[in-house]
């Protein structure tokens, strides 16, 4: 279709969660496809109109789908913008993006949605896919037209970093939706415990005079919003969950049968409140860093599969909008160049076996999302990430592609990197390695 | 003048609080200070090591005390002083804070005199300019002077600090008066309590080394020290104390709670004082146990101590 020779990924350590795949074999990529995969093929050699790629025996897996990016597209461009997130999502094996809506960039149109995808189709790097707004400029009130945005191609709903709190809102999202088969996404966390709060409370936001957010503000929120979710049906999904007895409420809704599922992200199991330091305002997020014990209690979610996905949070920030007293600062981190390397932390640390740490940014988001991508079977998308599992490096600041450098992992010893990232066919990056 | 052994002598870059400080840097901060209240009891009063320096004092929130106090002190140890009130919306509409202590740090002054509305601010603004930084006041983080002036105020009339119970009542919560006493207190030996409603006790407070109680009379018992705080009705977003007669009836120091402490037990407040709110007149005025004035006297002693502590090491840097 596209005019360019097959392609054979061969030699290659095939992991697939999706599947529960994991060894030698090869994947035949052509017209951005999948058109074969498996142990057994080329075992005879690739044929002379395919061009062959070998990978060296290192791990080829479905390119990474991140449930939660903050573009800045349209909005606070300075930060970010679609062509600089995607090019920091393919230096981090990211082939899929979900979009968020921002308090400055609302997706509340089937224009935006569309426009959205079609940016992202012409820069051609990654799949973009938006979510749409629950509600109108994210004030929690009047629903946006959810059925014109579901047509659109929005994945699901969010008021990104704002919890819809109205419980009779909620309700009717939830039940509105089960019409369209998608997720609602919720920023668990009641909001008027967390008013004008800037760390978790505790011993450090009482040592720094900060007005801290108590750790229940997470747990009431998901337990009432269950309990929603059992009245309606809806499908509902808890965003970054960051606390133990947020878990949890999860954990005691899947086993009810529930339709709940959660995610979180790197910092909530790479970090603890500690790193916030004097007013380190990189280590201001939205939720808070929270406390060894909270932080321990998420790795044992990933670790049981109450906590299905990992996403990279990935909120640009520019000096500006940080280097200011700490209850100034926004809140937010870029997210999206390290979250394969923090993936496999919770791998070499023994928590997870490659193949459950890559469902957690491949198959487990695409379920959720509804998405062909997330695996290496005949006919999903030709989205691919070559991975070198063991290689040692560093996260610096000044290595990242994205446009602004506000990373809370500088300096930190990672093990695992992406080699190559293969999009729709097309290898759009690669380290030479 | 009064300069101790130049080589022990505590001679930070910056003050911006006391978490960290070692009993022997306090100790050498009140022994300074303790040398600079013979000297503002004499009728010449003007010293000279600071003469040719410039201090600012760079107000983000309004203080009348604090910064006539600084001014005072910068100038009887023959400093050049200039004060600025900076309205915090001025902050919010243009200037950020960075861009304001770089401009003031290119006119060339010694030493920033800075107090902010937002906790980590006077830290924030140290690390961008070149000149010494003393907190007077950041948020509800710290404000060490007053810390300082309180714990001379103490040694000079107990002797010493080690040892002592000190009872800290009212607004725990949004008072950096507290946590920088907190912090010295407990460095220093004594035993500190604190006293207030649960809703202005903050979180884990006993982790920074005080025993919490919510009953004054238990909080005040054998007390050596009970030093009052005021409520922080301007930090408060909503209801914290239903009324300032209940926070007076529970949490108000008269007569009646003050027999539980030690009969020579000194009071204490920061100030300003709010009668009937925090604190009985009858209390607040008694010549033989509130030491409320002292701490006045004390705080132009210490101020000139910490001036000329952040300048010493620049005496030392030129030529």
């Amino acid at each position: 279709m596209n005019g360019e020779a097959p392609r054979a990924f061969i030699n290659a350590r095939l992991v697939d969660p999706a599947s529960g795949m994991d060894g030698r074999g090869a994947v035949l990529v052509a017209d951005g496809v999948i058109q074969d995969v498996g142990p057994g093929l080329f075992a005879d050699g690739v044929p002379e109109r395919v061009e062959a790629v070998d990978c060296q025996g290192r791990v080829l897996a479905p390119g990474l789908i991140d449930m939660r990016v903050t573009l800045h597209e349209t909005g606070e461009t300075h930060k970010e913008n679609l062509q600089t997130a995607s090019q920091a999502a393919i230096a981090g094996g990211i082939t899929t993006m979900a979009v968020v809506p921002g308090p400055k960039q609302g997706i509340e149109t089937p224009a935006q949605v569309e426009y959205l995808i079609a940016r992202g189709r012409e820069t051609g790097l990654t799949d973009v896919r938006p979510y749409g707004g629950i509600t109108k400029g994210t004030a929690g009130e009047t629903l946006t037209e959810m059925g014109l945005l579901s047509e659109a191609g929005a994945v699901g709903f969010t008021d990104g970093n704002r919890a819809l709190a109205d419980a009779d809102t909620l309700r009717r999202a939830l039940t509105y939706i089960t019409r369209f088969g998608v997720p609602l996404i919720q920023h668990p966390e009641e909001p008027s415990l967390a008013a004008e709060g800037q760390v978790n409370e505790g011993e450090i936001s009482t040592r720094l005079g900060l007005k801290g957010i108590p750790a229940v503000a997470e747990v009431i929120m998901i337990e009432r919003d269950v309990r929603l979710v059992e009245l309606t049906g809806g499908r509902y999904h808890a965003a970054h969950v960051s606390t133990a007895a947020g878990i949890d409420a999860i954990r005691a809704a899947k086993g009810r049968g529930l339709k709940v599922t959660c995610d979180t992200a790197p910092p909530y199991f790479g970090l603890n409140e500690t790193a916030i330091g004097e007013y380190r305002t990189f280590a201001k997020l939205s939720p808070p860093l929270r406390s060894e014990e909270d932080r321990l209690a998420v790795i044992e979610g990933l670790r049981d599969g109450t906590i299905d996905a990992v996403a990279s949070d990935h909120l640009p920030q520019d000096p500006d909008s940080k280097r200011l007293p700490f209850a100034q600062a926004e809140p937010g981190a870029v997210g999206l160049e390290t979250l394969l390397p923090l993936v496999l932390e919770l791998h070499h640390g023994g928590v997870l076996t490659l193949d459950q740490a890559l469902a957690k940014v491949t198959s487990a988001p695409a379920a959720i999302l509804g998405l062909e991508a997330g695996r290496l079977a005949k006919g999903a998308p030709a989205d691919l990430v070559l991975i070198d599992a063991e290689v040692p490096w560093v996260i610096r600041e000044a290595g990242l592609v994205s446009k602004s450098k506000n990373t809370l992992f500088d300096g930190r010893p990672v093990q695992g990197r992406c080699l190559a990232t293969v999009f729709r066919g097309r290898t759009v990056y690669s380290t030479g390695a | 003048m009064n300069a101790p052994d130049a080589n022990t002598r505590f001679a930070p870059r910056h003050i911006l609080g006391i978490e960290g400080l070692s009993p022997d840097q306090i100790t050498s901060l009140l022994d300074a200070a303790d040398g600079f209240v013979a000297l503002n009891r004499r009728r010449e009063k003007k010293g000279e090591s600071l003469r040719g320096l410039t201090v600012i004092n760079l107000f983000f929130e309004t203080s009348t005390r604090t910064q006539t106090s600084f001014e005072m002190a910068a100038k009887r140890l023959g400093a050049d002083v200039i004060n600025m009130s900076v309205a915090t919306s001025s902050i919010y509409k243009g200037e950020s804070l960075i861009d304001t202590a770089m401009t003031l740090n290119a006119m060339r002054p010694d030493v920033l005199v800075v107090r902010h509305p937002h906790s980590g601010a006077v830290e924030l603004l140290s690390q961008k300019v070149t000149c010494a930084v003393i907190n007077c006041g950041d948020g509800s983080h710290e404000h060490p002077t007053q810390a300082l002036l309180d714990a001379l105020t103490i040694r000079r009339r107990k002797g010493t600090i080690a040892g002592l119970v000190v009872t800290i009542c009212g607004d725990i919560a949004h008072s950096r008066v507290a946590r920088s006493n907190i912090h010295l207190l407990t460095a220093m030996g004594a035993r500190v309590r604190v006293v207030g409603p649960p809703t202005l006790i903050p979180a884990m407070i006993e982790r920074m080394g005080v025993e919490v109680f919510h009953d004054m009379v238990a909080g005040l018992a054998d007390a050596d020290i009970v030093m009052m705080l005021r409520l922080q009705l301007e930090r408060m977003h909503g209801t914290f104390v239903p009324s300032l007669r209940e926070n007076f009836h529970f949490y108000g120091l008269d007569e009646d709670k003050l027999a539980a402490a030690k009969p020579d037990a000194l009071i204490m407040h920061p100030g300003p004082i709010n009668r009937g709110v925090e604190i009985d007149t009858s209390v607040a005025d008694d010549i033989d146990r509130s030491v409320i004035t002292e701490q006045v006297e004390m705080g132009v002693a210490v101020r000139m101590a910490c001036l000329e502590a952040v300048t010493a090491h620049q005496e030392a840097a030129s030529p």
